[in-house]
């Protein structure tokens, strides 16, 4: 009977110890390790199916970040150093002040430059709301003045005293006043998207805890056994890792995938004059729902870990 | 060489109740011994102080010179990996084969399978289980299950087989059967502590090998390592 005097008995350095390091290892497997584990269970598909919501959720997330973090930036970084001047002065002096106006901003350190919008340029302002059929000169439209201001920006109290002196009818408006609670708005969607983001982590965390756990008890035997054979519970925790890892790994692909195919089909009519940011991802942007997948295949892998060695050691 | 396990004035306690109460004894390479004693008696508990899924309350075991006090997880699984145990509810893992479920320890030992088809399948025909070798575990008889079991507690190359009650559950014959493997296993250098209240199996044991009898009652050790 040669099997028992040595029926597999090659020496004890043939013992392969599971390859170190917790993803390496993952992804090389240990040597049929996974296999102990049954391969069914109510678990797979509770988190396939979860981890593709989680994923599309995330992807959904990331977007409302982005677009409020690009309307952000538009409100903050294109309208900052831009201000309007209209003049309201009546027929008889509106010249005039709007010269006074232009020699004062040429001369004020701080201005880039300045010009009269045309007739042209109002009416195409003024059209979306009130129609190409616009009579202009019926209405007691102001003249505007664009100003660009330089990076250091004018002394605005200095220019405002300087025009109330030498063109009272003219109104300086920086934007400021509707900008800001604009760029708050956005600001505040920004981190509501990070927020939300952060939510579906967690709740993907808690998700596979909670289905590893279920495994992990359902299959309290099968450890009993395992261990009665010398596993060591760094061996069993990766079947279960390795098996949990994978199957959101699965669902986070499908989920994100669905995700980036619904943000490509949202139409891009609105472009880079819109008010508001085109909504959805834009050139290398994607790069951030593809990680999706692998952010929550991390999130599996430490959150089952956690949970198999904290039910191994209860066990023990 | 040195014993394989050592107990010295060793106790168990589940809560209040005292299971095991100073007991001393060592089991030494080569060995065979029988545990017996009445339902219990403590020898599931002895047995499974033995392979260390319980320590001791009080007192030492020492496997291989090592307190047991002083092992950490790790070291107990390894030391499991040269410990073959066989209960007589014998676990496997149902949905792999009767082949795969004796290849176990190879696969948590890190072992290439591919490297060890042939002594698996000699293995597999000394217990008897070639033609079931592709069975599932609820598929066989108890006898079946009880040489499976076997089987697996051997392919790791163990130094120590622990056995409870493995003939509880089959008929006279299998009994036999499986004795006459755990003698021949013991005839190539295994230690065998193999727990039983079936005194006519310990006689018919006798006549083929060289055993002693450690006899549990009440919690304490009454004969440790005397003759039949």
């Amino acid at each position: 009977m040669s099997a028992s005097g040595g029926p597999a008995g090659p020496s004890r350095s043939e013992e392969a110890e599971p390859a170190a390091g917790g993803l390496l290892s993952l992804i090389v497997g240990t040597r049929g390790a996974d296999a102990v584990v049954p391969p069914s269970g109510y678990t797979v598909w509770l988190t396939v199916i979860s981890a593709a919501a989680m994923a599309f959720l995330a992807v959904c997330a990331l977007a409302a970040v982005l677009v409020a973090g690009r309307t952000a930036d538009r409100w903050t970084e294109g309208l900052a150093r831009t201000a309007t001047i209209r003049i309201e002065a009546d027929a008889t002096e509106r010249q005039a002040q709007t010269e006074a106006t232009l020699e004062a901003l040429r001369t004020t350190p701080g201005i880039a430059s300045a010009r009269v919008l045309s007739e042209a340029e109002q009416r195409a302002l003024l059209e979306p709301w009130l129609g190409p059929d616009l009579p202009f000169d019926l209405l007691p439209v102001p003249t505007l003045i664009e100003v660009a201001e330089t990076t250091a920006g004018p002394d605005r109290e200095g220019l405002l005293l300087r025009l109330a002196a030498e063109a009272p009818d003219a109104v300086f408006d920086d934007h400021q006043r509707w900008r800001a609670p604009l760029v708050a708005a956005a600001d505040r969607l920004r981190l509501i998207g990070w927020i939300a983001l952060a939510l579906v982590g967690s709740a993907m965390a808690a998700m596979v805890t909670l289905a590893s756990q279920a495994a992990l008890a359902a299959n309290r035997p099968l450890i009993g056994t395992l261990r009665l054979v010398g596993a060591r519970d760094v061996y069993i925790a990766r079947a279960f890792v390795r098996r949990f890892t994978l199957r959101a790994l699965l669902g986070a692909v499908i989920g994100a995938s669905l995700g980036m195919a619904a943000f490509a089909l949202v139409p891009r009519a609105l472009g880079d004059t819109a008010l508001v940011a085109t909504f959805g991802f834009d050139g290398a942007e994607w790069a951030l729902p593809a990680l999706v997948p692998v952010a929550t295949a991390a999130i599996a892998f430490a959150a089952t870990r956690v949970a198999a060695f904290a039910a191994l050691r209860r066990s023990e | 060489m040195g014993d394989l396990i050592a107990f010295e004035d060793a106790s168990f306690r589940y809560g209040t109740r005292e299971i095991l109460a100073n007991v001393t004894f060592a089991l030494a390479p080569g060995s065979f011994h029988f545990l017996t004693g009445p339902s219990g008696s403590g020898k599931t508990t002895l047995l499974k102080l033995c392979y260390l899924a319980l320590r001791p309350s009080a007192g030492r075991m020492l496997v291989r010179g090592r307190d047991a006090a002083e092992m950490a997880s790790d070291d107990i699984a390894r030391l499991r990996q040269r410990i073959g145990v066989v209960h007589q509810d014998c676990t496997f893992l149902d949905h792999l084969t009767v082949r795969e479920n004796i290849a176990l320890p190879l696969r948590v030992m890190g072992r290439r399978l591919e490297q060890h088809r042939g002594d698996l399948d000699d293995l597999i025909g000394w217990v008897g289980l070639r033609d079931r070798a592709e069975a599932y575990p609820p598929e066989l008889s108890g006898g079946e299950r009880q040489r499976a079991a076997l089987a697996r507690a051997v392919i790791g190359d163990p130094d120590l087989i622990i056995a409870d009650e493995p003939t509880g559950n089959v008929d006279w014959d299998m009994a036999e059967r499986l004795m006459r493997l755990l003698v021949e296993l013991n005839r190539l250098g295994k230690s065998i502590l193999l727990a039983t209240h079936d005194l006519s199996l310990i006689r018919a044991t006798k006549s083929q090998a060289s055993v002693r009898v450690l006899r549990l009652k009440d919690a304490r050790m009454q004969l440790a390592g005397a003759d039949l």
